[in-house]
């Protein structure tokens, strides 16, 4: 499918980028003054990832997350409000403020979690497929990671698993070149991580990960596969964080000029210009998009804001099932 | 200048003093870890340590516990003396093989022949808004385990001189920082000095009772203890700092003389480290001088949680601790 070309889906691609855009330039404004607490990573720069891979997949399917996980979580569909309050710990947020940004979770459409664990989520996405096989479902389980994650022996363990039983799973690795402050080139000897899918007999690519177009083809070929029952695939997406790492980084692993050549391979408008030159959409749709995006932002916002704090007197409910006091 | 001399450090440029004075002085000594270099450490702690010592002994390693805690081991029984800096203590749940079936085990299971040098820091503990990946206290964890050491440094004095003293013992010592108190400030010597491990130290004198507590509740107790000085209680602090091996005689001596014992753990009740302290207490002599039961405040027995006001309920604060002393006092 051309998602460049297409009215309805460069719309649809679109309006889900700035989406994630505006949210976390929200985050990162309402970090700065001190009115959300805790830690914060964003993924600013890496949107064409999750927009393009989970336009490839169909309601019902699963994902896994990550600690950088805001855009997978709006691109599944997740709830602007319900996102925000999480983060403003409010009683509507998603976990009821016990989870914050890196544990958001939105079953109801299929977010299995993010994860505060580096590759916490790789084997837990196995065992996800697993579940989806021996119930002979159709669904398909997209993780994503970052490129440090691809050390973790969870992500090894995870793979392998996934590999030797076919299980309809498909690994997204979000390589922005850093894991922290570690790059990707200095914590792997092989140059594309995509290769790694070898080790573990399944077929692996690497993609431009600031086209979706690009990552919508290969996850969507990773999915097709996968619902054939022919087992899981490895998607490495190249990309870039603009931001540090998280709100504490000083940024010194890395140099002005390679931030600002990656700024200008900025994902949404290389879309967004590529869709109005195929004449699908126009200057103003565009900026409808854009629009769109701010003000549903805003809205999640201001009704997050209005929501009662999350209270602590609920606080031991929910740490073993079936015992609500 | 003399070698005794003091100033005032942050409790991480503490941490990094002790490093830096052990690097100096043993080529032996290197760290690793993840963004210990450039980064210079998630909370800051290695910061310029990399330029001073390069690439090789201030090691970046990737994202992969059980390897850097693996690589730690193997280097420490070929003779090097190997510095671990686990992101946050959460993550050593990855590396739990390494620590407690190899680096704890190999001393004992090869007769002796072998020895495992190396200290394993962490930061642990809640209070960032990290939620409940990030901010556990899971030292009970690794007291459990013969062969291990445990120390929990609450000052910036006992974060250099505690260090000093894992990084010169012969065994695998695993050193527990807490977050917040990385930017506290205390008095510590100039001097490589090594606060001992399995000293309990008194922070406090007091007569009516005896508070017991580990990391960032010592400095909480000792707040509590001036808060209740004030309405007439006399409350001794006392901080092990060293979990395992405990110096129990000075909690048992404090105890004796007091007949109250309130154990203050940030870590959930069921299962914590003040079960131990509290069963050492009434495993002793001061049993027949308690007045009171033993009692213990801790965090509930609930994962930490993300919004600041459930996270700071969910451990012990200076007023709960004034509150348990005050009615431990009077209702006994
Ligand atoms: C097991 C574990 N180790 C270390 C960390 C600390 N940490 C959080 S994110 C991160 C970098 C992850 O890099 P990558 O997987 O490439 O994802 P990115 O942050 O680049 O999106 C690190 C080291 C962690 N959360 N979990």
């Amino acid at each position: 499918m051309d998602l460049t070309g297409n009215a309805s889906l460069a719309r649809e691609t679109l309006r889900t980028m700035w989406t994630i855009r505006r949210f976390e330039e929200a985050v990162d404004d309402l970090f700065a003054r001190g009115l959300m607490h805790g830690t914060m990573h964003l993924s600013i720069g890496q949107e064409a990832v999750p927009a393009g891979a989970c336009l490839a997949l169909a309601d019902g399917d699963y994902i896994t997350s990550t600690h950088r996980g805001h855009g997978h979580c709006i691109a599944k569909g997740a709830r602007l409000d319900a996102m925000m309050a999480e983060l403003l710990a409010k009683e509507t947020g998603y976990c009821r403020g016990r989870g914050g940004s890196m544990h958001i979770a939105d079953v109801a459409t299929g977010n299995l979690g993010a994860n505060g664990i580096v590759a916490g989520g790789v084997p837990i996405a196995s065992g996800a497929g697993l579940a989806v096989k021996l119930r002979g479902g159709q669904q398909v389980v997209l993780s994503f990671f970052g490129d440090g994650a691809v050390n973790e022996g969870a992500w090894h363990e995870g793979v392998n698993l996934a590999a030797i039983w076919d299980l309809p799973v498909v690994f997204v690795c979000e390589n922005n070149h850093y894991g922290m402050s570690m790059s990707a080139k200095r914590a792997a000897k092989v140059d594309r991580l995509g290769d790694r899918a070898a080790a573990y007999g399944i077929p692996g690519v690497t993609v431009d990960g600031n086209d979706p177009q690009e990552v919508f083809d290969a996850v969507s070929a990773a999915v097709a596969r996968a619902r054939a029952g022919d087992g899981p695939s490895l998607v490495e997406a190249m990309t870039y964080r603009w931001k540090g790492h998280s709100k504490s980084d000083k940024n010194l692993y890395r140099t002005r000029e390679e931030i600002e050549s990656w700024r200008e391979r900025d994902p949404i408008v290389r879309f967004e210009r590529a869709a109005i030159t195929a004449g699908a959409l126009s200057e103003e749709d565009a900026a409808e998009c854009r629009d769109e995006a701010r003000d549903r932002v805003r809205a999640a916002i201001r009704t997050a804001n209005a929501a009662p704090d999350a209270s602590a007197a609920s606080l031991t409910d929910a740490v073993y099932a079936g015992s609500q006091s | 200048m003399t070698t005794t001399e003091s100033r005032t450090l942050t409790y991480a440029e503490a941490v990094r003093e002790a490093l830096s004075q052990a690097m100096e002085a043993d080529e032996r000594v290197f760290l690793l870890g993840e963004d210990v270099g450039t980064y210079g450490g998630a909370f800051g702690v290695t910061g310029d340590l990399v330029h001073r010592f390069g690439e090789e002994r201030v090691r970046d390693t990737p994202i992969s516990e059980l390897g850097i805690v693996g690589a730690a081991v193997g280097a420490a029984l070929a003779g090097m003396r190997p510095i671990v800096e686990i992101q946050f203590s959460d993550f050593t749940a990855q590396a739990m093989d390494q620590i407690v079936n190899q680096a704890a085990k190999i001393h004992f299971m090869l007769g002796g022949a072998a020895t495992v040098p190396m200290v394993l820091r962490a930061p642990g503990g809640s209070g960032t808004g990290a939620a409940a990946q990030h901010s556990q206290s899971l030292e009970a964890w690794f007291a459990h385990v013969p062969g291990l050491k445990v120390v929990m440094p609450a000052t910036a004095a006992d974060a250099k001189g505690l260090l000093l003293a894992a990084i010169d013992d012969p065994n695998p010592v695993i050193v527990l920082e807490h977050k917040l108190l990385y930017k506290q400030s205390g008095v510590v010597p100039q001097s490589p000095a090594r606060v001992r491990l399995g000293e309990t130290a008194v922070r406090r004198d007091g007569t009516d009772l005896t508070i017991v507590a580990t990391g960032v509740m010592v400095s909480r107790a000792l707040e509590a203890a001036e808060q209740l000085a004030a309405t007439g209680i006399e409350a001794a602090v006392l901080d092990p700092r060293t979990l395992r091996p405990l110096d129990s005689k000075t909690i048992v001596d404090s105890v004796t003389a007091t007949g109250r014992a309130l154990l203050v753990q940030e870590a959930p009740k069921t299962g914590g480290f003040m079960a131990e302290v509290s069963a050492a207490i009434v495993e002793s002599p001061a049993f027949g001088h308690l007045t009171a039961p033993v009692t213990r405040l801790c965090g509930l027995d609930v994962p930490i949680p993300y919004a600041p006001q459930l996270e700071k309920a969910a451990v012990p604060q200076t007023e709960d601790i004034v509150k348990a002393a005050t009615g431990l006092v009077n209702q006994w």
